[in-house]
């Protein structure tokens, strides 16, 4: 049966509008393109009204702000109770030089540390291993074992700041340094609070640095589910990426969809542990992007807490409020930063915090202009931080709870998303799951054919990008110094790594990595004997070995 | 009547994973009328020269964002003309800053293509810089 709307009055006065003030306006003067579409290359409409958010029941779909389904944000004060955890991303050189930019950022405000480590330390290699020449301590801070570590948090106490690690294939690894340098400086691990990134879907799907085959290292990451809900409850075990996804060429609705289905996924595989879901789920937490799109990242992060906590409660049963309240930290866009007239950057990396910030973000970090150069310099990290700090203290976009609530135009571009992403969950659900859907290539795909769309339209100028393909300037020197990473870092690595070798107990480290072994091939949590080999000074690459030798390896299908 | 495509490598050396670069530029230089064969993540220069050879490639690009630029390029140049492969272009796509272009033209790497570059502009520089094959 067919239910006959009548037309409302706003309807009749939408028509009499196009009609009247529109179509002599269009006669006067046509419009600058012939369709507008978002940086995810999605249609924008000319106007919004009424009639686009007709179908919004407002106690079922938004809610007040803490209210089921939270798409106004999980506090009810938002940013007036407390602002985003202000969280620099930074790590290179070797752990003395990252201690040292730890503590500067600390000085000038920052309010919470996030780790960056080296390509070798993602990949499970210490820093004398050949494959890690060329790349130790050049995209983050260089780690081999428990004594880089040590010198890393030098002087920075766990039970008073909150630090993000960004490590994933060996993540279980680094939970185990990060916990025994606690235990050293004798803080209490239930009082300790912190995040591992720990998303291997998004490896698979996106960053590419994995090192076991994808059910194993699944099997890793709910390990550290249980140990954490039992040994370190206020610690963050995952931390679900939709960052990486959107970088490799995502649009705004593939970043969504993968991303919470990735969630969903880390859900199933805990539930089907044994584990508790109001335990262990208000302790996922979540990662996105801010990129140049204002209002379609806004919409995104509106669509992903409605969602999150409508899948909580639909697919598993969730009761508990934490339980389907969804947590977020946030990223401004790397990958639209430009070599050319770098300083523009800093405008851009702005405007990208802002949408982060008006969607309820709980943490931002802000890049540095100088980022699509190299690391970022003192100078350029502290810009960025300041970025956030102006926006916190001056532009007044934090004294109220979800501003942007109520736009035709936001509210409607969050039910676009939040069903483009449930078609997306659909198709993944038919294939099995994430892990089968990964298995088959589906969304390495889907991202690789948006990449190539973007870069078309960035070719055929539908897409602008200042400096790149308009208002170019040819023959402009570099305007900036850019931080350089020599090789002495890696001679300074393979000394202390040598001096580690020689004076650990040698027997501690073979029992360690045997307990390890041994927990691997039982299907045991492989938490406890991690512990205890890097307790023992054993190095990354001597336990990823360990494990390399039970799980075997992943090899990437062609896709 | 039959002439020969231009045959491309795209090669990934290193650790990193960040691929997007390397995959949207073989896409690109197949439609622009190449053949393009693209290593993998993870080769060594050993693989990717041992490649070059056994796919007889005309040019070989190389993507590399990490920074290890300076240690992986000059041994895949070098490797390559070891093999006899001298008329070989060698291109390099990626994060490279100012002061390396010069010492990695110096060492044999024809062009290097910096964040922005357009896939046309690429296809069109190793059409012109190929050595020519019947």
């Amino acid at each position: 049966m067919q239910e006959i709307k009548e037309a409302s009055s706003e309807d009749q006065a939408k028509e009499r509008w196009e009609e009247e003030v529109l179509k002599p306006s269009l006669m006067r003067q046509g419009e600058r393109k012939l369709s507008f579409k978002t940086v995810s290359l999605d249609e924008v409409n000319r106007l919004y009204t009424p009639s686009d958010t007709a179908n919004i029941d407002f106690d079922r779909d938004l809610a007040f702000p803490g209210q089921f389904p939270y798409t106004r944000g999980i506090h009810a004060t938002g940013h007036r109770g407390k602002l985003w955890t202000m969280r620099q991303f930074a790590g290179f050189g070797t752990p003395e030089e990252t201690n040292a930019r730890f503590k500067y950022l600390l000085r000038e405000g920052q309010t919470g540390l996030s780790v960056a480590y080296d390509l070798p330390a993602l990949m499970g290699y210490d820093a004398d291993s050949p494959l890690s020449e060329g790349e130790v301590g050049k995209c983050g801070v260089a780690v081999s074992s428990l004594a880089d570590m040590e010198a890393l948090f030098d002087g920075i106490p766990l039970e008073g700041v909150t630090v993000s690690q960004t490590i994933n294939a060996p993540a279980s690894v680094f939970l185990a340094m990060y916990l025994v340098v606690a235990q050293k400086q004798g803080a209490d691990w239930k009082k300790i609070s912190g995040t591992l990134q720990n998303d291997i879907l998004k490896e698979y799907i996106a960053q590419k640095e994995w090192i076991y085959p994808i059910r194993s290292a699944m099997k890793l990451v709910i390990d550290t589910f249980e140990f954490c809900t039992n040994h370190v409850p206020r610690y963050n075990p995952i931390s679900v990426s939709g960052y990486h996804i959107r970088e490799a060429g995502a649009t705004a609705l593939q970043e969504l969809a993968f991303t919470l289905r990735d969630g969903i996924e880390y859900v199933e595989w805990g539930v089907r542990a044994g584990l508790d879901i109001e335990q262990f789920v208000p302790r996922v937490s979540f990662f996105f992007n801010a990129h140049n799109d204002f209002f379609e990242e806004i919409a995104k992060y509106r669509a992903a807490r409605r969602m999150w906590a409508r899948a909580m409660r639909d697919r598993f049963g969730a009761r508990y409020e934490r339980t389907m309240q969804m947590r977020f930290h946030t990223q401004t866009a790397g990958v639209s930063l430009t070599v050319q007239q770098p300083l523009n950057n800093i405008v851009r990396v702005a405007i990208q915090a802002l949408a982060g910030v008006l969607g309820g973000t709980q943490s931002l970090h802000t890049d540095a202009f100088d980022e699509a150069l190299a690391l970022p310099t003192d100078k350029a990290a502290l810009i960025a931080l300041r970025t956030q700090q102006i926006i916190a203290e001056e532009t007044g976009v934090a004294n109220t709870v979800d501003p942007l609530g109520g736009s035709y135009f936001v509210e409607a571009l969050t039910n676009k998303l939040e069903e483009g992403a449930l078609d997306y969950f659909d198709r993944i659900d038919k294939m099995g799951g994430m892990v089968e859907a990964v298995e088959k290539g589906f969304p390495q795909r889907e991202i690789q054919e948006s990449a190539y769309q973007f870069q078309k339209a960035l070719e055929r100028g539908d897409q602008t990008i200042v400096g790149v393909n308009k208002y170019e300037m040819k023959d402009q020197p570099q305007e900036v110094p850019t931080l350089v990473i020599d090789e002495s870092v890696r001679q300074r690595q393979l000394e202390r790594l040598e001096r580690t070798r020689t004076k650990r107990d040698k027997g501690a480290v073979e029992k360690g990595l045997d307990s390890l072994r041994m927990a691997a091939q039982r299907g045991d949590n492989t938490m406890p004997a991690t512990i205890e080999a890097v307790r023992a000074y054993a190095t990354l690459g001597e336990i990823c070995s360990a494990l390399r030798d039970v799980y075997g390896i992943y090899e990437e299908p062609a896709i | 009547m039959n002439e020969r495509k231009i045959r491309v490598l795209v090669a990934k050396p290193g650790l990193d994973g960040h691929d997007r670069g390397a995959k949207v530029i073989a896409r690109a230089l197949r439609d622009a009328g190449m053949e393009v064969i693209y290593t993998g993540l993870r080769q060594t220069p050993e693989m990717i020269a041992a490649a070059a050879l056994q796919e007889d490639v005309d040019a070989v690009g190389v993507s590399i964002l990490s920074g290890a630029h300076n240690t992986l390029c000059p041994r895949i140049v070098s490797l390559l003309r070891e093999q006899g492969m001298t008329d070989t272009l060698v291109i390099l796509g990626g994060i490279v800053p100012q002061e390396d272009i010069a010492k990695l033209k110096e060492l044999g790497v024809a062009e290097i293509f910096l964040p922005g570059t357009s896939t046309q502009d690429i296809a069109k520089f190793i059409r012109e810089h190929v050595h020519p094959r019947t």
